[in-house]
């Protein structure tokens, strides 16, 4: 175990070496406890620096070197924004003073407290966060496999498969036709692919406006649907036609050769074809039997501790957060709530009931946003809505209000990046 | 061992802990930005905080988002973010 007995000296040496004061809120319990998160995005890395600022020395171990952050990412695609703006680096987080292990975590042992990396090194924890996002899940859709994606792209892990995407968009003809494949409920960013379809319109209305947009959805319904579906007629009229479940929107089957979707009452070619797949918890979620059969992990509200495995709690995408979508602003948030209970629990106290707070801002047009809100606590074993309070933005506002909240949004990015990475 | 020596000097923590939802304001709030389109909280006069969340509520003070927010918390809950938010540098 290379990596806990570095550790273990580094902080021997560090609580010899350093000023009495710096550890003055540390208790004997906490000095001794060890954490490890693992999973470096918004949810994993939020926790760690929170458990850290409460006084706990942290092991975060994230797979990537550069996160590239889903949120905005529909832009870069849209040609609005340069895939720069949504890299982040751990730089200041490990300079702050968190272990970060650039590692793959593969394997976990919940009987030893122990997680495994991909070079055979292992650490030890007392608690064990894992916010480890989604995985897609190639298994699901028919012909929708790791080779189809790098034909029909599903952009839904930002990165590579967003410029891969923005190029395919870029290449196509004016009067061409963009088809995407948006899948059933639960997934990541419930109204991320219709803020796509915004962006994308867009795109085509300024350099391509012969073309047209077709969503094949799984669903009957979505996110901010009023408020899309008022816009599109608005801004973009006559260029996105949505096919609901009911209608026959279901894509059942994928044919990446001929660049098709097939639903149950015909095919579908596109020039550009954007499959948004079924998802589950990543991968290590599996591995460290935190997922149940639905492929997402059941959680204690209050703690975000699994119900399958004691000792390792489960945040952001990968969780199953009751009346919570599955959003950046939500794993921030769950982070904060997580670090909380995992501090109170090392300290031995209760945890005391949290209140959580999620916004999904969507841009339909670089100056027009839309939100949704939404206040959360535990009820019946869930995270629950709190009545009266959330909702979304306005049906009838005035393009001041959508221009505002459009500022609103590139504004929450900007803090919350700052607040997780800067 | 040093640190357990420690332990009898430690302050109490209590009024560090944020009670519930404080938190979750700093996700558009971000402290210690002059410029910041959305105003920072921390350090602000609890009374302010309190004052504002119950217009948002009522919706005697136009919002774009906060008075969907506000809805979410009992006078009780905003006294005591408008507390911790008050003391934070
Ligand atoms: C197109 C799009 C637009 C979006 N827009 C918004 C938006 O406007 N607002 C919003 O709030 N949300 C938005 N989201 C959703 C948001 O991106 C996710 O909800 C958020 O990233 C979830 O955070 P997370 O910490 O759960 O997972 P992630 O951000 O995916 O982070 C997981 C991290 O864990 C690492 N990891 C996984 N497994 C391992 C392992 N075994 N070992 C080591 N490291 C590992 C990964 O490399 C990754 O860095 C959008 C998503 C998409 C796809
Ligand atoms: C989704 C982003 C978001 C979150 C989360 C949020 N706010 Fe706000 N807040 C805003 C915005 C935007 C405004 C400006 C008014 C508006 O348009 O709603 C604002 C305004 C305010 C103001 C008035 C500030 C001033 O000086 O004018 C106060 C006070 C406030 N918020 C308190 C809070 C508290 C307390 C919380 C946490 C419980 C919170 N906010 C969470 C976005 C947010």
């Amino acid at each position: 175990m290379p990596q806990a007995l570095t550790r273990r000296t580094l902080l021997k040496t560090a609580v010899v070496g350093a000023a009495a004061a710096a550890f003055s809120r540390r208790t004997a319990a906490q000095a001794s406890s060890k954490v490890v998160v693992v999973g470096g995005g918004f949810g994993g890395a939020t926790c760690a620096r929170e458990l850290q600022r409460a006084g706990f020395a942290i092991s975060l171990v994230e797979a990537n070197a550069v996160y590239t952050a889903c949120p905005f990412s529909n832009a870069v695609i849209a040609g609005l924004r340069p895939i720069e703006a949504q890299q982040l680096k751990l730089d200041a987080v490990e300079k702050g003073g968190i272990a970060v292990v650039r590692q793959r975590a593969t394997r976990v042992d919940p009987q030893a407290r122990r997680v495994i990396l991909a070079d055979g090194s292992s650490l030890d924890y007392d608690r064990l966060v894992l916010s480890p996002g989604i995985d897609i899940r190639f298994d699901a859709l028919p012909g929708y496999d790791e080779a189809a994606a790098a034909i029909m792209p599903h952009a839904w892990k930002a990165g590579e498969q967003t410029i891969l995407l923005r190029r395919q968009l870029e290449a196509m003809d004016d009067g061409g036709i963009f088809v995407m494949a948006a899948p059933a409920n639960p997934f990541r960013c419930p109204p991320g692919p219709y803020e796509r379809a915004s962006l994308v319109a867009h795109y085509l209305k300024t350099h391509k406006p012969r073309s047209k947009l077709l969503i094949l959805d799984a669903k009957d319904s979505f996110s901010k649907q009023r408020l899309f579906q008022a816009a599109w007629q608005d801004l973009y009229p006559g260029m996105i036609e949505w096919v609901s479940l009911s209608s026959g929107g279901k894509v059942i089957e994928v044919d990446a050769k001929a660049n098709t979707l097939v639903t149950d009452f015909g095919r579908h070619k596109g020039d550009v074809v954007n499959v948004i797949p079924p998802q589950r918890a990543g991968e290590i979620a599996q591995v460290a039997g935190v997922a149940d059969r639905t492929g997402w992990c059941p959680i204690d509200p209050v703690t975000f501790e699994s119900r399958l495995q004691p000792g390792i709690h489960v945040i952001g995408d990968a969780s199953i957060a009751g009346g919570m979508p599955k959003s950046a602003f939500s794993a921030n948030a769950q982070g904060k709530a997580c670090a909380a209970a995992v501090a109170g629990l090392l300290r031995g106290k209760a945890p005391a009931e949290p209140k959580l707070i999620n916004t999904c801002y969507s841009l339909v047009a670089p100056d027009y946003g839309i939100s949704v809100a939404g206040v959360y606590t535990p009820r019946n074993g869930l995270l629950a809505d709190v009545e009266g309070a959330g909702g979304t933005s306005p049906v009838n506002a005035p393009p001041s209000f959508r221009a505002q909240e459009a500022v609103y949004a590139e504004a929450w990015f900007q803090t919350i990046s700052r607040e997780v990475y800067g | 061992m040093a640190v357990a020596t420690m332990t009898v000097t430690v302050p109490a923590m209590a009024q560090n802990v944020a009670p519930p939802g404080a938190t979750a304001c700093s996700g558009c709030h971000g402290p210690g930005i002059s410029d910041a389109v959305v105003p920072p909280l921390h350090g602000r006069p609890p009374g302010e905080i309190v004052g504002a969340m119950q217009d948002f509520r009522t919706g005697q003070r136009p919002a774009t988002v906060m008075d969907r927010i506000a809805k979410g918390f009992t006078d009780e809950e905003t006294r005591a973010i408008a507390s911790w938010l008050s003391q934070q540098p």
